[in-house]
């Protein structure tokens, strides 16, 4: 559906220059729902906007639907627009035009017979749970409620994919919950790819199939959500993936232990029980865990004991519960409280 | 003082005054709208970005400005004479009016082109909208309620420049404070002028806010 290959993009402001992404090589499939993460100057509004060509990348290639989107002419640019749509952190709504002509408006572009536009326009208000709003002015409508008619706006002319840039970082949890889930639906219904930009990896669990982790402009990790989240390889991904592990007390020089719950062990109290069979105390320095497809999931890191024998029976016990677990860096959960 | 020959001139005065402003600054935004559009899209960061068109437009524009309006209004008689075939009356000043308030304007439209958010011209793009479309479109009705305060501020503006045409021949009620009230010393007609110039910039900017605000989606 979507393929880059070795895209990057150069900002040149006189003799400087700056490198927002490079080397990007993504292949985002039909129907996924693809996540792109990274902290803030990571590159990834940037690389958002080198899939549709609101940003020309300076380098590589980007093909959407079969065709290689730099060779384009402008018309046949804006044609391709049509058929992806685009939500944004701020909505970016049409303020002197009402909900149902802000969803007419890519009709409009598309030359799609008045008539008509307003009715498909009403159709997907409908979808998006707002038809009552249809006459209402963006300065009228809540947060929640423009990101849903901009979503009713960006699907309008039947897009194959949806790109997301940052589209719930302005909503409260509960909005960007509901917010969420009415883009899963809107995948599996329509069957829209979507692609979604974020810096919060709740928003990435709760949608995503596939998800990139992107730092200083590069891909550092790719792979199925699951795996990301279990897994991390990247220190970025760590550090997203346990945000707080920062803030952990010192204890440089001792072994600490990562250990993953996949969805069957975290059902049972493992700590309290690993301490009462181990006869040792663990601290527990740093712990998510989460539901994930309606399965629990989650990590912990541990702090061990500096007594040997003590180790080795935890590491024991967690072998015959068939926890996965791994040896940390101490030097990752450094820092000051 | 008011006899029925002086009302009968103050009448006719403000109806060319009227005349004057209203016309010339529809001329005005006919040339200073797309001029103005021009220097919003082609400057760094528009959506035809373009450093040549942008320089030139901008430095004619500037070159106009600076030229005080009495000074214009003279320099360019030959002008006016070979448009309309004379330097006197009321249509002979909405030559210079246009050619002064035009630049004006086209800089007043340039500055509410640049109040539209740039993320609904960015939505605009990524629906796959072409530059023509994201003008009339998107551009204009977002800047809509701006524009229009604009336009009341160009008109009160090329009302107070017409006032000036008196001294070459122009009509209006600024002829008439400067024949009678300047040149014949005639306080009263001076003042009778001046109050029916106030009167009228008064309605016009509270006519062209008010029309702005019930115009404006963004504040209910």
């Amino acid at each position: 559906m979507i393929e880059l290959s070795h895209v990057g993009k150069t900002y040149f402001n006189g003799s400087a220059s700056f490198e927002a992404v490079k080397d990007i090589d993504l292949t985002i499939g039909p129907g996924d729902i693809f996540g792109i993460i990274g902290l803030s100057g990571a590159g990834k509004s940037t690389l958002v906007r080198c899939i549709n060509f609101l940003e020309k990348p300076t380098e590589g290639r980007v093909i959407f639907d079969g065709s290689d989107l730099g060779t384009l002419a402008p018309k046949e640019l804006f044609k391709a627009r049509q058929s992806m749509g685009m939500i944004f952190q701020g909505f970016n709504l049409l303020s002197q035009r009402t909900a149902l002509k802000n969803v007419c408006y890519p009709l409009e572009i598309a030359g799609v017979p008045q008539k008509q536009a307003k009715k498909r326009a009403l159709e997907l208000l409908d979808m998006v749970g707002l038809a009552e709003k249809a006459a209402s002015y963006p300065s009228q409508l809540s947060g929640g409620q423009k990101q849903r008619v901009a979503i009713a706006r960006a699907l309008a002319t039947e897009p194959k994919v949806l790109l997301c840039d940052e589209a719930t970082s302005a909503l409260d949890p509960n909005t960007t919950r509901s917010i969420l889930e009415l883009l899963k639906n809107i995948n599996q219904t329509m069957k829209v790819t979507i692609v979604i930009i974020t810096h919060e990896m709740k928003v990435i669990e709760q949608i995503c199939h596939r998800v990139a982790v992107i730092d200083h402009g590069r891909i550092v990790e790719e792979g199925n959500v699951k795996d990301v989240f279990l897994r991390p390889q990247s220190a970025i991904a760590r550090e997203l993936i346990l945000p707080k592990s920062e803030a952990v007390e010192s204890f440089t020089g001792r072994r600490c232990l990562r250990i993953v719950f996949d969805g069957s062990s975290a059902f049972e109290p493992v700590i309290s029980n690993l301490s009462l069979e181990c006869h040792t105390a663990v601290n527990i320095l740093a712990a998510d865990t989460k539901n994930i497809d309606g399965r629990a999931y989650g990590q912990m890191v541990l702090q061990l004991p500096d007594d040997e024998p003590a180790v080795t029976r935890i590491l024991c016990f967690l072998d015959s519960k068939k926890i996965q677990y791994k040896e940390e860096a101490p030097h990752v959960y450094t820092g000051n409280d | 003082m008011f006899t029925p020959a002086m009302i009968k001139l103050l009448l006719v005065g403000i109806l060319e005054t009227l005349y004057m402003t209203v016309v010339s600054t529809g001329l005005a935004y006919v040339i200073g709208l797309p001029l103005g559009v021009v220097l919003y899209i082609t400057d760094k960061g528009g959506i035809c970005p373009n450093k040549i068109v942008n320089g030139i437009l901008g430095f004619v524009i500037n070159l106009l400005r600076s030229a005080p309006f009495i000074i214009l209004l003279i320099t360019i008689l030959s002008v006016t004479r070979a448009i309309v075939g004379t330097t006197i009356g009321s249509t002979a000043t909405i030559v210079p009016l246009v050619f002064a308030s035009s630049p004006f304007v086209a800089r007043m439209v340039e500055s509410s082109l640049k109040e539209v958010d740039g993320g609904v011209i960015e939505a605009a793009q990524s629906m796959g909208s072409s530059p023509f479309q994201i003008i009339y479109k998107v551009l204009i009705p977002e800047a809509k309620p701006s524009l229009i305060t604009g336009s009341a501020i160009a008109i009160t503006t090329i009302l107070g420049y017409s006032a000036m045409a008196g001294f070459t021949g122009g009509g209006g009620l600024g002829a008439i404070a400067i024949n009678y009230g300047y040149y014949r010393y005639q306080d009263n007609v001076m003042l009778v002028t001046l109050v029916l110039l106030v009167i009228i910039v008064q309605v016009f900017q509270e006519l062209g806010m008010r029309i702005a605000r019930i115009s404006d989606k963004r504040i209910k």
